[in-house]
C-alpha cells in the first residue's frame, strides 16, 4: 500500500462530517417545509428588517474589534517575541492560559465588573468583552510569526542605513502579515457568528447574527436559519479569499 | 526606558486579561450567590463541590465528568486519525495535496454555529439520535484539522528514508510504525491532541447544536442554562479557581522541565 493512500479515511470521514452537512445546508436553504426548491428563504432574509439589522450590527462589531485586536495585539506580539524586550517564555504563556478557562464562564465574570463598577451593558461593554475573548487569537499567530522571523533581515536593513522606524514599516510588518491574515480570520468570523456571549454582555439587548440562526434551528425553522447559515458561508469565503496567502496564514497558528 | 514601556505595556494587557479570573477567584471564598456580593469569608463553595449533593445526575460535576469525556475520547481519536492523514497528506502530490489541504482547513476557518447547525443537519438528514455518540463526532471533526497541522512540520523535518530503511532491515510495517515513525512525530502528535483536547473543553456552539434532548450537560452548556436561568451556581466560582490552579501547575511544570531540558542540551 503506498502511503498516500493512509489519506484516505480521513478523506471519507471528511466528506461524511464537513461536506456533505456543509451541502446539507444549501438543499435546506433552497427548500420550502415540504421539500420544494425556493428562493423565498434568502429573500426573506432581505426584507426581514431584524436580520438585516443584526446582520449589520454584526459586521461593525466584528470590524470593530478585528481593529482594536491588532492595535493591542500586534505591539503585544512584537514585544514578546523580541528577545530584547522579553526574555522569558512564561508571559506568552500567561497570555494563552485564559483561553482554558471556560469562555462563557469568563465573558460572565467580565459583564459581572461592569455591574460592579456600574458601567450599563451595552455596545461598548459588547466590544470590550468581544476584544477580552479574541486578544489571544490575534497575538499567538502574529507572535509566531515574528518569533520565527529571520533576524539576518532587520539586521541587513539597519547596516543599510535603515532607521529602525522604517526597518519596523519595510521588514517586520509585510514579513508579519501572515500571522495578521490568520489572526483575522480567528477574530472576524467567530465574531460576526457569536452567540450567547454578546446575550450576556448586553443583557440581551443586542443579538449578533449567530443568535438569529441558534434562534431559527431552535424554534424548528431549519430551512430559513440554514439559508441565515448560507449567506455566513458566502461570507466566510469572500473573508477567506480576500485575506489570500491562506496557506502561509494557517501554518502561523501552529 | 524602551524595555520598561515594553514590560508595562505587557503586564497592562496581562492584568487587564485577568481581572476577571481573579474576581471569580476572589468571590469563591465567599457564600454568597451572586458574583460582587462579599458576604464574609468562607470555604463552604469548595467543600459544597466534593460533599455529594453536587454529584448527581445533572448537577455540575457531572457536567465536568461529560466534559473530560468527551474531550479525551475526541481528542484521543483525532490524534489517531489526523497523524494517519497526516502521513498520507505528506506522500501526496500536487492538485490532490492541494484539495486534500483545503478540504482540512474547512472546520478550521468555519466559525462554531455554522459547524454546528451543519453537523445538525446532517444527524438529522441521517436519522442518528442525538447524544454522547455525536457529540464526541462533531468534536472529532473539528479537532482533527489541528492534529494534521501540527504533524505536517515533523514529517517535512525527518528523514523520509529511516522508514524506508526499516522495512529493508526487515521490520514489519506495523514496527516500523510503532518504532520509527510514531517517536519521530510524537511532539507534533502531543501538541495536535492537546489543541484538540483545548477546543473541545472550551466548546460551547457545536455541543449545543449536537447534543439532542437526551439532557447531556457539558460543562459549557451548564453554564450557558445556568445563566439563562438567571443566577450562576456559587460552586462554579470554586470550580473555575480549583481549575485555573491546576492549569496553572501543569503550565509550570512543564516549563520548568523544558528549561532544564535546554540546559542539558545546552
Amino acid at each position: 500500500m503506498k502511503r498516500s493512500h493512509w489519506s484516505i479515511p480521513y478523506v471519507v470521514f471528511m466528506a461524511i462530517f464537513v461536506v456533505l452537512p456543509l451541502l446539507l445546508v444549501m438543499l435546506y436553504a433552497f427548500q420550502d417545509e415540504s421539500g420544494r426548491f425556493t428562493l423565498a428563504n434568502i429573500t426573506r432574509f432581505f426584507s426581514d428588517s431584524d436580520a438585516l439589522g443584526t446582520f449589520a450590527v454584526s459586521l461593525e462589531v466584528a470590524i470593530e474589534n478585528t481593529l482594536i485586536c491588532i492595535l493591542l495585539g500586534y505591539p503585544a506580539a512584537w514585544i514578546l517575541a523580541n528577545k530584547e524586550l522579553n526574555r522569558s517564555a512564561v508571559t506568552i504563556i500567561l497570555f494563552i492560559m485564559p483561553m482554558w478557562i471556560n469562555a462563557l464562564m469568563r465573558t460572565l465574570a467580565t459583564a459581572e465588573i461592569f455591574n460592579m463598577i456600574g458601567i450599563p451593558l451595552g455596545k461598548g461593554t459588547l466590544l470590550f468583552g468581544m476584544v477580552y475573548d479574541y486578544l489571544p487569537f490575534m497575538i499567538y499567530p502574529i507572535y509566531n510569526v515574528l518569533a520565527k522571523m529571520d533576524r539576518s533581515y532587520l539586521e541587513a536593513a539597519q547596516d543599510l542605513g535603515a532607521t529602525p522606524w522604517k526597518v519596523f514599516w519595510k521588514i517586520t510588518v509585510p514579513l508579519s502579515m501572515p500571522g495578521v491574515t490568520s489572526g483575522i480570520l480567528m477574530v472576524f468570523m467567530p465574531t460576526v457568528s457569536t452567540f450567547a456571549i454578546s446575550e450576556f454582555l448586553t443583557n440581551n439587548k443586542i443579538k449578533l447574527f449567530g443568535t438569529i440562526i441558534q434562534e431559527n434551528i431552535n424554534s424548528s425553522m431549519w430551512n430559513y436559519g440554514a439559508a441565515l447559515a448560507f449567506i455566513m458561508l458566502i461570507i466566510i469565503g469572500i473573508t477567506t479569499m480576500f485575506s489570500g496567502e491562506r496557506k502561509e496564514a494557517e501554518e502561523a497558528l501552529i | 526606558m524602551k524595555k520598561f514601556f515594553a514590560q508595562a505595556y505587557i503586564w497592562l494587557l496581562l492584568l487587564l486579561l485577568y481581572a476577571p479570573l481573579i474576581l471569580i477567584a476572589i468571590f469563591s471564598f465567599t457564600e454568597s450567590r451572586v458574583l460582587g456580593s462579599w458576604t464574609g469569608f468562607s470555604t463552604r463553595l469548595y467543600a459544597n463541590l466534593f460533599s455529594g449533593q453536587m454529584q448527581e445526575s445533572g448537577s455540575l460535576l457531572a457536567a465536568v465528568e461529560n466534559t473530560l469525556l468527551i474531550a479525551f475520547v475526541s481528542a484521543t481519536v483525532a490524534m489517531v486519525l489526523g497523524t494517519v492523514a497526516a502521513v498520507g497528506i505528506h506522500n501526496l502530490q500536487g492538485r490532490k495535496k492541494q484539495a486534500v489541504t483545503f478540504l482540512n482547513n474547512i472546520p478550521m476557518i468555519n466559525p462554531d454555529v455554522i459547524t454546528g447547525v451543519s453537523l445538525f443537519l446532517l444527524f438529522v438528514f441521517l436519522h442518528l439520535s442525538q447524544g454522547y455518540l455525536t457529540v464526541i463526532l462533531a468534536h472529532i471533526t473539528f479537532g482533527t484539522p489541528y492534529v494534521v497541522l501540527s504533524v505536517i512540520p515533523k514529517l517535512r523535518q525527518m528523514n523520509p528514508n529511516v522508514y524506508e530503511a526499516a522495512l529493508d532491515l526487515g521490520a514489519t510495517p506495523a514496527q516500523a510504525l510503532r518504532k520509527v515513525l510514531v517517536p519521530q512525530l510524537r511532539p507534533g502528535m502531543i501538541s495536535g491532541f492537546i489543541l484538540a483536547f483545548t477546543m473541545s473543553l472550551d466548546d460551547f456552539a457545536v455541543t449545543f447544536f449536537t447534543r439532542g434532548t437526551i439532557g447531556l450537560e457539558t460543562l459549557s452548556t451548564y453554564i450557558y442554562a445556568d445563566a439563562r436561568k438567571g443566577g450562576l451556581t456559587p460552586e462554579l466560582r470554586a470550580l473555575m479557581t480549583l481549575i485555573f490552579l491546576i492549569i496553572l501547575i501543569l503550565l509550570l511544570i512543564i516549563n520548568v522541565r523544558q528549561t532544564k531540558m535546554q540546559k542539558v542540551n545546552v
